[in-house]
């Protein structure tokens, strides 16, 4: 069966896209299956540094497109995956290098290698991001439950409709609980009333991101992360696995376990 | 949010976050200021007046979501039906 060709993208930047294909990836791929991410962010390199794989870059993308190396050079595989491999981006290149019609052609080429096809969207809503999007079979839409991201991506999701890419699939990433709790945070719910799209993941708050992003090693590979945990769910989901979002609440400190103990919450 | 916030009614965080939210997304879809929803008010006033006598202080326009959709609502009483009413809960 031919690649399923997702983009990760997002609007605003720094909500967490290229974690979230980083562990996305690592989730698929520690499942057994093929995948390649695809480093979109010409310029701005980063899932090297998040997937632990910057020193091994010769080539990268633009080589490829513009005839330098054959793609199989341009190709990183994971030090612990061997069924996970990487397209770095560019860094002294702007996203001119590329065209949509470039992208096309690559993701031709990979089709039939792979299970899965991930693309790291550069935030923003120009050439780059059209770029990501031109061969997208799906688009996983990435916030944070504040309000300048979720207004970000209710624009994103406007224009992938405009382009007819779908309104895409939302992860709501970064989601504090207990914040949530107080209500001083908008809810995962509060979140799907105002971009009215399906959700395909809800990740929490979780220092072990920090930490993985630290060693180069995502938190999907840790089976104890609670963030690991939703991206390991977000990967099942897209090889169409029914699974449940986690009960976010159970976070609560030892008097509201106590309280949930005891049948009163 | 503190314990006073609450005490003297203000309004939590996440409440105003979503209603904030709720009017800017409309603008951003719909590409509608809110003045030239203003200017649009007015257009359909002296548009319905012309036909029917209406009551142009309570016209009320606004934009409502279903989903991903936007929809203009109007409403818009007639000053003939505002007297019936009247008379009738007389």
């Amino acid at each position: 069966m031919p690649a399923q060709v997702i983009t990760i993208t997002s609007g605003k930047g720094g909500v967490g896209k290229t974690t979230a294909v980083a562990n996305i990836a690592v989730a698929l791929a520690s499942e057994g299956s093929k995948v390649v991410c695809i480093d979109g962010d010409i310029g701005l390199r980063n899932l090297d540094v998040i997937l632990g794989l910057e020193n091994r870059i010769v080539y990268d993308i633009v080589d490829v497109i513009e005839g330098r190396c054959r793609l199989r050079q341009a190709m990183i595989r994971d030090k612990k995956l061997p069924e996970l491999y990487l397209i770095p981006a560019a860094q002294t290149r702007d996203k001119n290098a590329v065209s949509p019609s470039d992208m096309h052609r690559l993701i031709k080429e990979l089709r039939n290698d792979f299970d899965f096809v991930l693309i790291d969207s550069p935030a923003g809503i120009e050439r780059g991001f059209k770029n990501a999007i031109a061969a997208a079979d799906r688009v996983l839409v990435v916030t944070n439950p504040e309000v300048s991201a979720v207004r970000d991506a209710d624009r994103v999701i406007g224009i992938l409709e405009a382009e007819e890419k779908g309104p895409g699939s939302l992860i709501i990433n970064r989601l504090n609980p207990t914040l949530v709790k107080n209500h001083d945070m908008l809810s995962a719910d509060d979140v799907l009333d105002l971009l009215a799209v399906e959700l395909i993941g809800i990740v929490p708050e979780d220092e072990n991101v920090i930490i993985g992003s630290n060693r180069g090693a995502p938190v999907a590979f840790d089976p104890k992360s609670r963030a690991g945990q939703a991206f390991r769910n977000i990967a099942k989901r897209l090889r169409g696995e029914k699974v449940p979002f986690l009960d976010l609440d159970n976070t609560g400190g030892f008097w509201q376990r106590l309280q949930r103990l005891a049948g009163r919450k | 949010m503190g314990f006073f916030d609450r005490l003297f009614g203000k309004k939590n965080s996440a409440d105003s976050a979503k209603e904030r939210l709720q009017l800017v997304l409309i603008h951003d879809r719909t590409d509608l200021t809110p003045a030239e929803l203003d200017s649009l008010r007015d257009d359909l006033i002296a548009t319905i007046s012309r036909h029917v006598e209406i009551d142009a202080q309570s016209v009320q326009i606004g934009m409502e979501h279903d989903g991903r959709s936007q929809r203009l609502v109007a409403d818009i009483p007639l000053k003939g039906a505002a007297r019936r009413r009247a008379k009738r809960s007389k």
